[in-house]
């Protein structure tokens, strides 16, 4: 039974990962109205090209990060400006720009992991990083896993911090509220929207490094981080930053107890149960409005 | 008398005559072909019934199912169960109503709320359907996959034609049913359809089962094509992406645009696909991308649209033609 703490301290680690993660694609959806469904992909593609930085150059994961990070933030910035802007200009009603977005957003996934499985083919590679064992409060964790937590939490609360206080985060969270009048208010909703899109490439780059450390990646990982990211952003309410970091670490929780207590096929099926479960009772989420 | 103005006052004659010729050349594809092309124009079909099915829903009400793969999974499953107890037209339908009972409880759980909802749940779906299974396999028989008993290629292509018809015929009827001209309303505006009266969730539910009837019917009749099937095969995520992009590609107003997107898109995929997988993944995404953002309403918008000016420009013309006369 001593087992137990355990796994709830190392789904805590790795649910932070996939809050990061659900932050992004919640940013995306709750300001750009894109639900971004490539979003696992732009994982991919930071977690790959921070290990290939890591072992052509000999970088460390976290240098490589403030590399790779700028160009996901660049490519999801022109990504919104030219082809989603592109799709909001040509769709005759809000709604259908959303179920357009949705599917260029699928089109583009295919795109992505195409890419990546030409680059770097399909089979699994590992570069650990700080891959030992430390005592904390009694407890031995993975090194890396308390980083990548730490990481998590801090940019989180950066995020948070940035929403809620800063200038462009006010402007941010008018745009989400109402383009129009947001646009009429000065500010340029465009760009915001691009802002916005960017930031979320750039925290699905940082949650791939993140994961990166600590367990093997492949160009096929995108899909299943696209659906935990799916998940968990329902389940901390669409649009809501800081709910999804919360159902980020509920969901990291529910993991490591499938995987080792029960069989690690059954993951998705007990994600499934999870949102049946939560669409029928309570769809806003945990901390979603209304 | 001219030929346009025969074709124009004789259209439905010439249309019904051009289904019939196409018709009977499908009946009889399997005197003068190869067992390739066979096996190519099933494959084709297939999807042929998949677009359709999956236009006749998400096309009007603009709820984007993901999800297909999961339906024809099932069907083809339903068929590696039942094969030896049922005659394969009874495991047909078997498949479809197993289809029709999970897209019913996807669609109870999801459709009263938000399309966004439907499309996260659809996403992952086929991999929950996928995962689940590989648990109840491993549970029960210990390994994985299903073997099919093969049937006759010939066999297999007439029973794919048949549904394939009996797809296309119900659901040009559903088109121009009560029902269909609800899907159309929710689409334009759920709000004010549901101000006139209609169940929108139920319209919503139901329409969306009875897709996935056909698709999980168009599973049972591939599986022996495949003789080997396990979770991973039937659940491929690639009938789920395939059907969207060849109507996204054929176009969605009307019945005939998905037709032609199965058509060409299978095509490719069969030929193309096996030396150049991954190239025309990335290929076919990328045309998915560029058809949404110039060609919304895919190639029957652009037929539509070519029409208009040609008919403007007779329009025109007609008009110069009389000042002339009066002049």
């Amino acid at each position: 039974m001593s087992e137990i703490p355990r796994l709830i301290i190392s789904g805590i680690l790795t649910g932070s990962v996939y809050g990061l993660l659900a932050m992004g694609l919640s940013l995306q959806y709750g300001v750009a109205r894109v639900l971004n469904i490539a979003h696992g992909e732009f994982v991919m593609l930071g977690a790959l090209l921070v290990f290939t930085l890591r072992t052509i150059l000999g970088i460390n994961p976290l240098v490589a990060v403030a590399i790779i990070g700028p160009l996901l933030f660049a490519g999801g910035f022109l990504l919104q400006t030219t082809l989603f802007r592109g799709l909001k200009a040509r769709a005759p009603a809000p709604a259908a720009f959303e179920g357009n977005a949705l599917l260029a957003a699928f089109g583009l996934m295919y795109v992505l992991k195409y890419i990546g499985l030409l680059r770097w083919g399909s089979w699994p590679r590992t570069s650990y990083y700080l891959h030992y064992m430390v005592q904390f409060a009694g407890l031995s964790i993975r090194a890396n896993q308390l980083l990548a937590f730490a990481i998590a939490v801090a940019i989180g609360i950066g995020v948070y911090l940035f929403l809620s206080r800063s200038r462009l985060g006010r402007a941010i969270r008018a745009t989400a509220e109402d383009p129009a009048t947001a646009g009429l208010m000065g500010i340029n909703t465009n760009i915001i929207l691009a802002f916005c899109f960017g930031l979320g490439a750039l925290l699905a780059c940082i949650g791939g490094a993140l994961t990166s450390m600590y367990s093997t990646i492949s160009s096929g990982m995108g899909f299943s981080s696209t659906v935990i990211a799916l998940i968990v952003v329902t389940l901390g309410g669409l649009g809501s930053v800081t709910g999804s970091f919360i159902a980020g670490i509920i969901i990291g929780i529910v993991t490591t107890m499938v995987t080792s207590l029960w069989q690690p096929v059954l993951v998705i099926p007990v994600y499934y149960a999870i949102l049946m479960v939560l669409l029928m009772v309570r769809p806003a989420g945990i901390l979603g409005k209304k | 008398m001219d030929i346009t103005g025969f074709i124009s006052t004789h259209r439905k004659l010439l249309l019904v005559g051009f289904l019939i010729l196409i018709l009977i050349f499908l009946v009889s594809f399997p005197l003068y072909t190869r067992v390739y092309h066979l096996r190519l124009l099933t494959v084709i079909l297939m999807y042929v019934i998949l677009s359709v099915s999956w236009a006749m829903f998400s096309g009007p009400t603009g709820y984007m199912s993901l999800g297909t793969a999961a339906f024809v999974g099932t069907g083809m499953y339903t068929m590696a169960l039942l094969q030896y107890k049922l005659p394969f037209p009874v495991v047909i339908a078997v498949g479809g109503l197993a289809s029709f009972a999970l897209a019913l409880l996807v669609g109870l759980v999801t459709l009263r709320l938000k399309g966004i909802y439907f499309a996260i749940f659809t996403f992952g779906f086929f991999m929950f359907m996928s995962r689940t299974i590989m648990y109840v396999e491993g549970q029960i028989q210990g390994s994985r996959g299903q073997h099919i008993i093969p049937l006759p290629n010939e066999t297999i292509f007439y029973t794919m034609l048949v549904v394939t018809v009996v797809t296309v015929l119900a659901i040009y009827f559903i088109r121009r049913s009560r029902l269909g001209l609800a899907l159309l309303s929710i689409g334009g505006n759920e709000d004010a359809a549901a101000h006139m009266g209609i169940n929108t969730t139920q319209v919503k539910v139901i329409s969306f089962a009875i897709s996935a009837f056909f698709m999980g019917a168009a599973g049972v009749v591939m599986a022996p094509n495949l003789i080997y099937i396990n979770a991973g095969i039937a659940y491929g995520p690639s009938y789920s992406f395939m059907p969207i992009l060849m109507c996204i590609f054929g176009g969605m107003g009307q019945l005939y645009g998905p037709v032609i997107g199965a058509v060409v898109f299978g095509y490719l995929d069969r030929t193309l696909s096996l030396q150049w997988a991954t190239y025309f993944m990335l290929g076919f995404g990328i045309i998915m991308i560029t058809v949404i953002l110039f060609l919304p309403n895919g190639l029957v918008g652009l037929i539509q649209k070519l029409q208009q000016t040609r008919l403007i420009a007779k329009l025109l013309n007609r008009g110069k033609e009389k000042q002339n006369a009066i002049t």
